[in-house]
């Protein structure tokens, strides 16, 4: 598990708050709390989301999310989408059109290696918030998670 | 216009006798249909570089400056490459007649003729009303009788509200690229009446590098507005989805939302309902799928819009006398379709639980477009007939070719009551390769699914429950059901089942670029693989069935509908509502 440290006394609050997670989880669990997709949000309306209070609670932490890799939108990159539903893409857009809005970006430590796309994996990474576009792919994104690494769940 | 080759210049006229065969291009292409005083951009492209002195328009074997009152830039090397381009946007001829344009680059000349048309000064309709059933096909139309009316002693026991109009007409579909279109394209042929390709608005498809640069012509709405008409788009799509987006947008590339919102926005036509609305939402909003901070809802609010996002603000809305502008947003993607949003409650219902379905938007947007006095453009589009026969979604598609018929009711009712003044006309865009063939019958003896397949007398018929009022069986999953096949599709698990949990799923891609059949249906009791008839790799890779190159349909009623008949083209379309609406810029909305 990574820890950013912004400030002595939130490290403390996140070290007491691990240290009493791991006194409930049993010998061996992840530490990192398990996010999911219907709980990213506390209102996906039309006229947008609202992030869930504690999705803004654990901005910089590092976090666990599962759902489904959507195919990469450029090969050989160390980003891809997570998505809630596997995702069929439209074969005519190279663009965001087609997207669900409650995406979650990936950013591998290395150049990712596609899964089978129809099979669930759990991604780990540190929970970045707000809006962020994409330099190469010109994605845009609402949340993300950094320097991820991830692997097939049943 | 003249350039001509002078002495002076000898030597590059030469040098363009070395020029490649090639012959240059000119928008709009020969064959051009125009509406006259009509806009369009008239663009040249050499298959080099030409220095201004050789390259020569002529129209009608006069210089194009003269003919055209401003003369055509030329463009030496457009978008830094070794080719050059002459251009004149927003260019017009406001007599009717033949039009022969010559352009030359000293050695090769190429010759295209345009047909200018006129219109009549006094409209015969006061509105039209152009309904689109996205890939609305035979067999979705022959479904919809079926389940919404029944049969009694070998007859339906009633119509549908688009087969009682009194002309009808097969368009062809094929655009300027392919014989087999897309959505924007073909809605493209409608309300502009020129020819284009795959993936094209408004725009003919030029070598130009951005997708906003290519040559632009006028649509329906933009000549409506010029009028003073009243305009309205309404559908169950992303507002923004190509054939919405054809009545006001200029992209060679339909998925340019952002930009497309702006074209909505910047053409001010008066009523826009459907979904799609993260690209209105600047990108500091969660769930914005803009690269700007444009806040385009508030925009339009400051426009005159009045803004709603559910059935119930829409209704209220549009009883509001004083409401003549309305936005209507009614989910982040597209609207739900007919049968989750009324029966199964699948898709995104749960989280839009008050979405009007394209019925409720037209009666909306008639109200508030019929107080502008000189009449309306209604644009009604039922979308996901398409979206679902992409999916192999039988039941969905049919469910929702039956709402785009109650829409037709609605409005031939409104037509009627309101001076029979209105031009009708119900068509598709494209089609789908998609046939009824029989029934499913699940108690037919054996296992395999395949051997309950009822094929001609065995098909019999189904046994749908008698339809509501709105002529919707309540229960699709009824054990003889009608069986409507796809033609095209990818790897996929074929269930012979609704797909009662949501909207099918067919293929998906593999971690090698392979599109493969979803695995979430290899166990549905019957289940049987498919391999796909459609490319499985590469750029091309299909993950759902593809769209047909077979005629549409167009059905018509009202003033001016009497030339609908034979066989049209899709563009001859736009000319019989602008003949209808007079369309043809006169006086005041000519400059």
């Amino acid at each position: 598990m990574k820890l950013s440290s912004r400030s002595a006394s939130g490290a403390l609050r996140r070290w007491s708050f691990f240290l009493l997670l791991g006194c409930l989880l049993p010998f061996g669990a992840q530490a990192a709390e398990l996010l999911t997709f219907d709980g990213l949000y506390k209102s996906n309306t039309v006229l947008g989301l609202k992030f869930a209070d504690r999705t803004l609670a654990l901005k910089g932490q590092t976090v666990r999310l599962r759902g489904y890799m959507a195919p990469p939108l450029k090969p050989e990159s160390n980003f891809f989408v997570l998505t809630h539903e596997p995702v069929a893409i439209c074969p005519f857009c190279s663009s965001d059109a087609e997207w669900p809005v409650d995406i979650v970006v990936v950013y591998a430590d290395k150049a990712v290696i596609p899964t089978n796309f129809s099979v669930r994996i759990e991604v780990e990474g540190t929970l970045e918030v707000g809006s962020f576009i994409d330099p190469t792919t010109g994605f845009v994104s609402q949340l993300r998670l950094r320097d991820s690494v991830f692997h097939k769940i049943n | 216009m003249r350039f001509t080759c002078l002495p002076i210049v000898a030597a590059v006229c030469a040098a363009t006798l070395a020029l490649p065969a090639s012959a240059q291009t000119i928008f709009p292409l020969g064959h051009a249909e125009i509406l006259a005083g009509s806009r369009f951009d008239l663009k040249v492209e050499f298959p080099a570089v030409v220095d201004a002195g050789a390259a020569r328009l002529t129209i009608n074997g006069k210089d194009a400056a003269s003919v055209l009152g401003r003369k055509p830039e030329l463009i030496e090397r457009e978008d830094g490459k070794d080719v050059s381009s002459l251009i004149l946007r927003g260019a017009s001829l406001s007599k009717p007649g033949q039009y022969t344009v010559t352009a030359s680059d000293g050695s090769h000349s190429k010759t295209v003729v345009w047909n200018v048309y006129g219109t009549k000064t006094k409209p015969a309709a006061k509105n039209v009303i152009l309904f689109i059933g996205d890939g609305f096909s035979i067999a979705q139309r022959t479904a919809a009788r079926m389940l919404s009316k029944g049969y009694e002693d070998g007859k339906l026991k009633g119509k549908l509200a688009m087969d009682e109009m009194p002309y009808m007409a097969l368009l062809t579909t094929q655009g300027t690229d392919s014989i087999v279109t897309d959505s924007a394209n073909a809605a493209h042929a409608y309300t502009t009446g020129h020819k284009s390709c795959v993936n094209a608005l408004g725009v003919y498809c030029s070598r130009a590098a951005n997708s906003l640069d290519h040559p632009k012509v006028e649509t329906i709405a933009e000549l409506a507005k010029r009028q003073g008409l009243a305009v309205g788009a309404v559908t169950n799509s992303e507002i923004e989805d190509a054939t919405p987006a054809s009545m006001v947008s200029h992209t060679r590339r339909r998925s340019d939302y952002n930009d497309i919102v702006k074209m909505f926005y910047d053409s001010k036509i008066d009523v826009m309902m459907g979904g799609g609305s993260p690209n209105f939402l600047p990108k500091s909003t969660p769930g914005s799928k803009r690269t700007d901070d444009v806040d385009y809802i508030e925009q339009f609010k400051s426009a005159g819009y009045n803004f709603v996002t559910t059935k119930t603000e829409m209704n209220a809305a549009a009883s509001d006398a004083k409401t003549t502008r309305l936005l209507g947003l009614y989910n982040t993607g597209n609207v739900d379709g007919a049968l989750d949003l009324k029966f199964l409650k699948k898709g995104t219902v749960s989280k839009f639980p008050d979405q009007p379905d394209v019925v409720e938007e037209m009666k909306a947007a008639i109200k508030v477009l019929s107080r502008n006095k000189k009449g309306f453009v209604l644009m009604v589009e039922s979308a996901r007939i398409d979206k679902y026969a992409h999916s192999l979604d039988p039941e969905r598609s049919i469910y929702d070719a039956i709402m785009l018929d109650d829409a037709v009711k609605a409005a031939k009712d409104w037509a009627k009551a309101n001076g029979n003044n209105t031009m009708i006309l119900v068509t598709a865009d494209h089609t789908h390769p998609v046939s009824i063939i029989g029934t499913v019958n699940d108690d037919a003896p054996g296992e395999d699914m395949r051997n309950k397949v009822g094929t001609y007398e065995d098909a019999g018929f189904p046994n749908y429950p008698a339809p509501d009022a709105d002529g919707y069986p309540d229960k699709v999953d009824v054990s003889r059901r009608v069986r409507m096949v796809f033609g095209t599709y990818p790897d996929y698990y074929e269930t012979f089942r609704p797909y009662m949990d949501g909207e099918n799923v067919p293929a998906i891609k593999n971690a090698d670029g392979v599109m493969v059949a979803n695995e979430k249906y290899k166990d549905v009791p019957g289940a049987v693989f498919r391999v796909g008839n459609l490319p499985n790799k590469g750029a091309r890779a299909a993950n759902q069935g593809v769209h047909s190159g077979d005629d549409v349909i167009l059905t018509a009623m009202g003033p001016g509908a009497d030339k609908v008949h034979g066989q049209l083209e899709n563009s001859d379309l736009f000319r019989i509502m602008a003949e209808a609406l007079a369309l043809s810029p006169q006086g005041k909305a000519a400059k």
